[in-house]
């Protein structure tokens, strides 16, 4: 079957093979390596394998206990985000840690550690994950923990799946008293401001997120939206009709025009917000997960997604330039992502969140002119001593990979032999 | 608490539907598997979505009629059940069973006369208490019969006709049946036919149709609903233009 990442940059034949809970690694693929693939939610090739086999984990979905007193969760690799939040969000329990979409599978958040708004205060996905089950291609089972097995544990948290197939895991949900966040949304009219904002949300805020606007190189202005958990029980949301985008268009319908027009529609649309507000988990943590198929919108060459991860000492002149470059570019972005990361460690050996600022870009692939824009901000990232996100890349340079994830040697040795994926050739050799 | 039951619970259809209802209500569920050792992990699954709901294996012989009846009556003691999903069977290897009338036979049990044995026996119980829905998954293999699976499309057949023969003998009562017709869906039955993975439908859509329908009382249910088209056209087809397709 033909098949793209979430950024649909390529699309090609990959054998579908459903991984069922019976099957055992070494004794069906001994031929090709393999990979194992969620919802295939990632940007760019790490959960791509075109020379190789894909083992769809999808079908791995079921709980096995929860603890109610804990919070102990304990589920299969290809369990959705999304059904835990509907499952658990009525009981009082929900992710303590979610990326921007719901529709990943448990394995692959771990296997790629996402982080959340939450991450000054609570840290990566894997920081609250107790043990994980690992099957190698040799047959081996290995169960491993922060405690046990660690180094295991830390290869495989974040290891883009390379250290062998996550079968299980367990988690800690954390207990809510609402579906609903208490929301503020502030204006910052440059960086300086940002910064500050950031700093005084930390201490008081558990989610804090900002959308910068950058098409304009006159203000670097944006919207700062901090969040606490309600501690009043809402009603809980019907369920909408969503909208989707039902065919891909001709040519990217993300240009320098529309970018404009929308930061500035929307950074309008909300000033009339500005101030204390409620809001669903649903709209706060998953806004584009309400439109099906967003990414058909940059049409049939599809988009990259360009997200860093600047150290705290060097933020905001880093931020500064790579804002001014894209600005420059005139290959604006809509609303990027910006937001600064707590000093909570990450666990993984190739953990991509670290203490500072991070930013993250949709840019619709333009061919020449992405790739040479992209070799502009790498050079910024590269001074600056930062590194990019696996799960949305689809071309860094290796240099820029093994410069900005120095525990890359030490990864290496835990990778199972069987098992291979695009970024991996592309970034680590095999 | 609403009882509930079914047999066949390994059945991804089944257990997708089983998590559907167990999301709205808690629900006394009984769920018949030939192999309690395999179905426990669903039940282990199901407790953790409905932890108030009271979740129970029986294990048996889903063939020998008089199993069935010990099955069904054992369910059935304890109370009436408002709501029974027959769920399991096989698919088959066409071929293995062309060659092999044993096997054949085997496949026609399992997927035909099992399952209609079990709706009668449920059926029964039902025509006592006067109430109660009973769901029967067929196939849209059923409508047709064409070379690539007749073997399970035969059996699958017998249950639409054995489904009309009930919905004749219980019109105008409150014992409802329904005819669930699922097209190709994306489950372990299907997994060895690779590469048609991701044209198949999901199961867990398949199982919201389900689960809509039954609720409406539809006496059939295409799942998805386009099959309700397209085996109107295949059934419709003539047979000098069917017989040429290589389906």
């Amino acid at each position: 079957m033909k098949l793209r990442s979430w950024g649909r940059l390529s699309e090609e034949e990959h054998p579908y093979i459903p991984l069922s809970r019976a099957s055992s690694l070494h004794i069906e693929h001994p031929d090709k390596k393999i990979l194992a693939h969620g919802m295939g939610r990632s940007y760019g090739d790490v959960c791509l394998n075109p020379v190789g086999n894909l083992l769809f984990t999808r079908d791995l979905d079921r709980f096995l206990s929860f603890n109610p007193v804990s919070g102990e969760l304990v589920c299969e690799a290809g369990v959705l985000l999304g059904d835990i939040q509907r499952i658990f969000a009525p009981k009082g329990w929900m992710l303590p840690v979610t990326p921007g979409t719901q529709y990943v599978t448990m394995a692959g958040a771990l296997a790629n550690d996402v982080h959340g708004k939450n991450h000054h205060s609570q840290g990566c996905f894997s920081s609250h994950v107790n043990w994980l089950k690992l099957e190698r291609t040799d047959g081996e089972l290995i169960t491993c923990s922060p405690s046990e097995k660690s180094g295991w544990f830390e290869a495989t948290a974040g290891g883009l799946g390379l250290t062998g197939v996550i079968k299980q895991l367990s988690i800690n949900l954390k207990p809510i008293e609402s579906s609903w966040l208490d929301t503020e949304t502030l204006f910052f009219s440059n960086l300086s401001e940002f910064f500050q904002l950031s700093e005084e949300s930390e201490a008081n805020w558990e989610y804090t997120v900002s959308w910068i606007d950058c098409s304009s190189n006159k203000h670097k202005r944006g919207i700062f939206i901090r969040a606490n958990h309600s501690e009043i029980p809402g009603e809980t949301l019907p369920a909408g009709r969503k909208l989707g985008i039902p065919f891909v268009p001709p040519f990217s319908l993300v240009n320098g025009l529309s970018v404009s027009a929308f930061n500035q529609a929307y950074f309008y649309a909300h000033k009339t917000k500005r101030g204390m507000n409620k809001s669903h988990y649903q709209s706060y943590f998953y806004p584009l997960d309400g439109i099906l198929n967003w990414n058909r919108m940059y049409g049939p060459r599809g988009f990259y997604q360009y997200q860093l991860v600047i150290p705290r000492q060097a933020g905001q002149p880093a931020i500064d330039a790579v804002l001014d470059e894209i600005s420059t570019s005139g290959q604006g972005s809509f609303l990027s992502v910006l937001k600064t990361f707590g000093n909570k460690p990450s666990p993984g050996l190739l953990s991509f969140p670290l203490e500072g600022v991070t930013l993250a870009l949709d840019f619709p692939n333009r061919g020449k002119k992405t790739s040479q824009l992209f070799d502009r901000l790498d050079a910024i990232v590269k001074e600056a001593k930062g590194r990019l996100y696996p799960a949305k890349d689809a071309r860094m340079p290796e240099d820029l990979f093994t410069n900005g994830y120095p525990n890359l040697s030490q990864f290496t040795a835990y990778r199972d032999p069987g098992i291979s994926s695009g970024l991996s050739r592309r970034l680590m050799g095999w | 608490m609403k009882r509930y039951a079914i047999v066949g619970a390994t059945s991804a259809i089944a257990e997708h539907c089983a998590r559907i209802w167990l999301t709205k209500e808690d629900l006394d569920l009984t769920l018949v598997a030939r192999n309690k050792e395999r179905a426990e992990s669903v039940v282990q699954d199901l407790r953790v979505r409905s932890p108030g709901s009271v979740i129970r294996i029986i294990e048996g012989d889903l063939v020998t009629p008089s199993s069935i009846e010990d099955i069904v009556r054992e369910i059935c003691q304890a109370g009436d059940v408002d709501c029974v999903l027959i769920a399991h069977g096989s698919l088959p290897d066409q071929e293995a069973c062309q060659n092999d009338l044993a096997r054949s036979a085997n496949e026609l049990s399992v997927n035909g006369i099992s399952p209609a044995l079990f709706a009668e026996a449920f059926a029964n119980k039902m025509s006592i208490s006067g109430r109660g829905q009973i769901g029967i998954i067929g196939s849209v293999a059923g409508d047709r019969g064409r070379k690539s699976n007749y073997i399970y499309g035969a059996a699958k057949g017998l249950l639409t006709r054995y489904a009309q023969g009930l919905q004749h003998r219980f019109a105008g009562t409150d014992v409802v049946i329904t005819l669930v017709k699922p097209g190709p869906t994306q489950t372990p039955m299907t997994a060895h036919l690779s590469d048609e993975g991701p044209k198949m439908a999901d199961v867990t859509a398949v199982a919201q149709t389900i689960v809509n329908g039954m609720a409406k009382e539809r006496p059939v249910v295409y799942a998805p609903g386009k099959w309700l088209i397209i085996m109107m056209i295949i059934r419709h087809l003539p047979r000098f233009i069917f017989n040429r397709m290589d389906i």
